[in-house]
């Protein structure tokens, strides 16, 4: 049995059908990345596997169970801007991971249990590359460092599956390398299923083990918003670098150049 | 250079900010003497040796009647009004502006609630209040609760609906409830903007105080100043002007340092 199965989902905004009959299987500790057009309903997938909002039809299913409505700790996620709490300390932002589930009253731990957590989450800062930023607050950070704290907070709870939205859009290239890097090393170590919305079709080929483009099938030059997007492609990555290069020569160029 | 170009240097940028108050005091200084040389006996624009008389006699000579240091006593009865109207008002609207502003199903009700109560003009329903709650110290505090509360509750509603939906999101897949993720995510940055909606309000607030105290009250420094009107005693009513003047800046000073110290991301995060 699949970890994650997606059986014909639909979604809409009012009018315009963003999704139709999507499936979709992954198994544990896939990495996949998610492009596509603006507007193709990469995000909007996101948002559904993450709980924050709900299929019109369909169902979404993790381990054969329905996947929580809501968003929980089975899912850590990143978000391209205020992935992090900015009352909080680096330090802070990722103890609050640890004392969010198990202080159901307080939110908070107290004497030797803080300390212990403290010491966790410094241990996650470190790992990330933020040892030495544990007392700063998130504004006084660049914007790759945020993106770096967000990612050891959405880990530090251990989620069974890690949702990415276009979490490195803002940054430039030669820190979004760094990332990259970073990412692919923590997905080693962890073996998580990661799900990845990019812009940007390298990135996508260079990170993912499974590369699922977004497209609408039908199109009604009258009614662009009739029709959905499904997935209409599913190239495996990353088994050798190579097949990478022969896949972005299969895609027909309206796929290529819409989604740069 | 052009006029719009210019700026103060640092010693100017003093001077510039105390020039105005030295020419307002050189002119009242000024009109009061000429005006008591033509006549000695003139109420209007005391001298200052005359106003610190009048203080010196409110603040530190017993009342032959009650026995009290009335300047003191004035402002420690206006100042318990005062705080304690503003610290009900800033509990409460706390509560209703995270329940209105975090909760969909509860801003429901509220948030119209509150939209209407914070149009009803608070001084037209003080004879409400003088007939629910008496004449003495209940009734001015409520009035102080009940002028500033909605527009307070009303500032931090918005504020809580301003704190992006993926702050919410991340706390809850960091596995908040709904209760923790109030207490960790919304409650710190609404607690910070609590005291910046406060230092607005305290121009309201001591508006409330002192319209009742004139109305109805035996003590404060809003009802001595009506009082002493009859008597034509501007030596007392300006100092009194000046006195809450300086406990109004007072105030504002210390919500700004205790929001600059307790929340320190809220103003750029330097530590």
């Amino acid at each position: 049995m699949s970890f994650i199965q997606v059986r014909n989902v639909w979604h809409n905004y009012g009018d315009n059908l963003v999704l139709e009959g999507l499936n979709l299987s992954v198994s544990e500790g896939e990495f996949c990345t998610l492009v596509g057009a603006s507007g193709c309903g990469k995000s909007t997938f996101l948002r559904l596997l993450l709980g924050q909002e709900r299929p019109d039809k369909g169902e979404l299913l993790l381990e054969g169970q329905p996947l929580a409505a809501e968003p929980d700790a089975s899912r850590g996620v990143v978000f391209q801007r205020y992935s992090v709490f900015p009352h909080l300390t680096v330090l802070d932002n990722v103890t609050i991971g640890l004392e969010l589930p198990n202080a159901p009253f307080t939110g908070r731990f107290f004497g030797a249990r803080k300390r212990e957590a403290r010491e966790a989450a410094e241990q996650m800062l470190k790992r990330v590359g933020l040892g030495h930023a544990l007392g700063k607050y998130p504004s006084q950070l660049s914007g790759g460092m945020q993106q770096r704290l967000a990612i050891a907070q959405a880990l530090i709870v251990r989620p069974r599956m890690l949702l990415l939205d276009e979490p490195f859009g803002a940054l430039d290239p030669g820190i979004r390398k760094d990332m990259h890097e970073l990412l692919l090393e923590l997905w080693r170590e962890t073996q998580l299923t990661v799900f990845m919305v990019t812009h940007d079709l390298s990135e996508g080929f260079h990170l993912g083990t499974r590369l699922l483009v977004f497209d609408k099938v039908r199109i009604d030059p009258h009614a662009p918003q009739a029709y959905g997007a499904r997935i209409t492609y599913d190239i495996p990555l990353n088994q050798g670098r190579t097949s990478a290069a022969e896949a972005i020569a299969s895609l027909p160029p309206h796929v290529v150049a819409k989604a740069k | 250079m052009r006029f719009i170009n210019r700026r103060p240097s640092r010693g100017g940028r003093w001077l510039l900010a105390l020039l105005p108050l030295i020419v307002l005091l050189l002119v009242y200084t000024v009109a009061s003497a000429v005006r008591l040389t033509e006549n000695a006996e003139d109420k209007l624009l005391p001298s200052a040796t005359q106003m610190i008389d009048a203080i010196k006699h409110m603040a530190f000579t017993e009342d032959a009647r009650s026995g009290d240091y009335l300047f003191w006593s004035d402002t420690l009865a206006s100042l318990t009004r005062l705080l304690l109207g503003m610290g009900i008002a800033a509990l409460v609207g706390l509560f209703l502006g995270i329940a209105s502003g975090a909760f969909p199903l509860l801003g429901g009700s509220l948030s119209p609630l509150l939209a209407v109560a914070s149009m009803v003009p608070p001084l037209a329903i003080l004879p409400i209040l003088f007939i629910v709650f008496g004449l003495d110290e209940l009734s001015k505090v409520m009035l102080i609760v009940i002028g500033i509360t909605p527009v307070l509750a009303r500032d931090l509603e918005q504020r809580a609906r301003e704190i992006p939906a993926e702050v919410l999101v991340k706390g809850q897949t960091l596995g908040g409830n709904s209760w923790t993720l109030v207490l960790r995510v919304v409650l710190p940055p609404l607690f910070s903007r609590l005291l910046t909606s406060l230092r607005l309000m305290l121009g309201a607030a001591w508006l409330f105080l002192i319209s009742a105290e004139a109305i109805s009250a035996t003590s404060g420094l809003g009802y001595r100043i009506f009082l002493v009107r009859r008597y034509m005693s501007m030596d007392i009513i300006l100092p009194y002007v000046v006195w809450i003047t300086l406990l109004a800046w007072a105030m504002d000073y210390a919500l700004n340092f205790v929001n600059r110290k307790g929340f320190p991301w809220s103003v750029g995060g330097q530590q």
